[in-house]
């Protein structure tokens, strides 16, 4: 039986087009991610900006009481880290998703070999791509600019990064699951973005917020997300309550978006 | 002849509208099928049905033997899609797009000789929210056409093209049928479909009102042949009014309408040779698909009729 070793000539290319495939889509995506400027700026210029004012503050020099040398701009970190993230999860995503929405884009790939897992590949992987990048530029201007130390575990730092990326960019699908438009997608996105961003101390640390509320933010993904990035920074592994918090977040949402995210 | 696309009793509801009630029809292969149809009849949720877009309510779609649902990543390899308004990501370039798009297919066509082919070379690098109406129309078709498909469905082709563009385009499309792809063209531009298909579809109010070839059509919509000249010599009206064929003559200055059934042009120019008087500038206007169409829906092809106007009108010098 030679039959069986006869490759079929679609059957082997086809695997190989499709990695191409997302390549490709991945390469264009990035570019016009670029292209688009909305998502750099907001995404990664906004937090790094926030870092040189925070930084210029004398005040956030000071070391904080009971906190083993810390100073103010040190526990700022962590929120800055959070908020870049917020912000290309369920801003920079979101509208994009909605726009191709709107214009008939994804219908349009609808109808090519595309398939819907690649197109929403290649957007995932240009917004955690652009994650990783604003993360180490937070890191390293932090560092080199106002004296920041690194994260004492790095490698829980750098867990913590991956499940609080995943948990942003679930929320972000879920955001262009049900905004419709794209005025009604930046809406849904500002209402999550403030008070998980209250929630992750961006206004008032959470050690400073009465206990109540401190719990409250821990059970919160960006607040788990806090926590997690401020042991890592301080050198300890995070609790493991944390990151099952943001990875049951990012579950729920993801399978919330999954049932009703619309390609038209 | 193979049947490439078969359309069976399709039915298509959107909450309480019925947009198609029942329609069926079969394309062959190699040919160019054409949607005809008003507004609202149905035409455009009948090609997402094949397109595999949407799910019938009831009904079967088969494309190359395959289910537009269940083959879904097999059928996108063999079947090119114009959606009627589709768009491209506003800083997307032309070859950026094609290029992309080419990547998505097992054997794509070459995108840069579509890219010639389509007039689009120089608008290379440009984006597409800089592209005209035109430009992004026929991208829209390299698109349809760059992953080398079987099977191409067009829908409203060359709206939004000027004349000249809208030739090339029809060129270019029988170019495509030449070389083996069948083509099902979405239209109300009757002009097109008579230039273009082999055969259409009338599809009124979610169902097929008739199917043939457009010469048919036209053929069956002629109850009247409408014909116009200036004689050499001046004759009494009765002379052809007495003709058996002949509805009506009516004078307009020098120039003479006669009205009659499909026997009155001969009659007509025999009388007039017998007497010997040549009728000059001699037209007839004979029925178009237009007509027909118009006859079989009973309606106007509402945006249709504004490009139709001279259509079907043989110049006999």
């Amino acid at each position: 039986m030679t039959v069986s070793t006869q490759a079929h000539p679609a059957a082997t290319a086809g695997p190989g087009a499709r990695r191409s495939a997302l390549a490709q889509l991945t390469r264009v995506e990035f570019r016009l991610f670029l292209r688009e400027r909305v998502g750099p700026v907001w995404g990664v210029g906004f937090p790094i900006l926030l870092l040189v004012v925070f930084g210029s503050i004398p005040s956030f020099k000071k070391v904080l009481d009971g906190s083993g040398g810390l100073t103010v701009l040190d526990s700022y970190i962590p929120v800055l880290v959070v908020m870049s993230l917020a912000l290309l999860g369920f801003v920079s995503l979101p509208l994009t998703l909605v726009n191709y929405r709107e214009r008939g884009i994804l219908r349009r790939l609808e109808t090519t070999p595309a398939g819907r897992v690649r197109v929403l590949g290649a957007q995932l992987i240009v917004n955690f791509g652009m994650a990783v990048v604003t993360l180490a530029v937070l890191l390293i201007v932090a560092r080199l600019a106002y004296d920041v130390p690194f994260p004492g575990q790095f490698g829980a730092w750098v867990i913590t990064a991956l499940f609080a990326s995943a948990v942003v960019l679930a929320m972000g699908l879920f955001v262009a699951s049900i905004g419709s438009t794209a005025r009604a997608a930046a809406a849904i996105g500002n209402v999550l973005f403030y008070p998980m961003m209250f929630f992750s101390g961006l206004w008032l640390p959470i050690p400073a917020m009465p206990e109540t509320l401190q719990h409250v933010a821990h059970a919160f993904p960006l607040g788990a997300a806090w926590e997690s990035f401020q042991q890592a920074a301080l050198g300890s592994w995070p609790p493991a309550l944390a990151l099952g918090t943001m990875a049951a977040w990012a579950v729920a949402f993801a399978v919330i978006a999954g049932r009703f995210f619309r390609w038209e | 002849m193979t049947v490439v696309i078969d359309v069976q009793g399709l039915h298509k509801e959107y909450g309480t509208t019925v947009a198609v009630d029942d329609v069926s029809f079969s394309v062959q292969e190699g040919e160019i099928f054409g949607i005809l149809g008003p507004n609202g009849a149905g035409k455009t949720t009948t090609v997402e049905c094949v397109e595999g877009l949407r799910v019938p309510d009831r009904g079967s779609v088969s494309v190359l033997g395959l289910d537009p649902r269940r083959d879904r990543a097999e059928l996108t390899q063999v079947l090119g899609v114009q959606l009627q308004d589709s768009q491209m990501p506003e800083r997307l370039k032309v070859a950026e797009a094609l290029d992309l798009y080419s990547s998505f297919y097992r054997s794509p066509a070459d995108w840069r000789a579509l890219m010639e082919q389509l007039g689009l070379a120089d608008k290379a690098t440009t984006p597409f929210k800089k592209l005209s109406g035109g430009q992004k129309q026929r991208l829209s078709i390299a698109l349809a056409l760059v992953g080398n498909p079987r099977v191409a469905v067009l829908d409203e082709l060359t709206t939004g093209l000027d004349p000249q563009a809208r030739r090339d385009t029809w060129e270019l499309i029988e170019g495509v049928r030449d070389r083996g792809v069948t083509i099902v063209l979405v239209s109300h531009f009757m002009e097109e479909a008579e230039r273009l298909c082999d055969r259409v579809a009338l599809i009124d109010s979610g169902r097929v009102a008739v199917i043939d070839s457009p010469a048919a059509l036209a053929e069956r919509a002629v109850s009247e042949q409408r014909i116009q000249f200036r004689p050499t010599a001046s004759f009494d009206d009765a002379l052809l009014a007495s003709l058996p064929e002949v509805t009506s003559v009516i004078h307009r200055g020098d120039v003479v309408v006669v009205t009659g059934n499909a026997d009155a042009l001969n009659a007509v120019i025999s009388v007039l040779a017998r007497n010997q008087i040549v009728a000059r500038q001699l037209r007839v206007d004979q029925g178009s698909l237009e007509d027909a169409f118009l006859e079989l829906t009973g309606r106007g092809a509402r945006n249709g009729s504004a490009h139709g106007d001279g259509q079907g009108k043989d110049e006999l010098r």
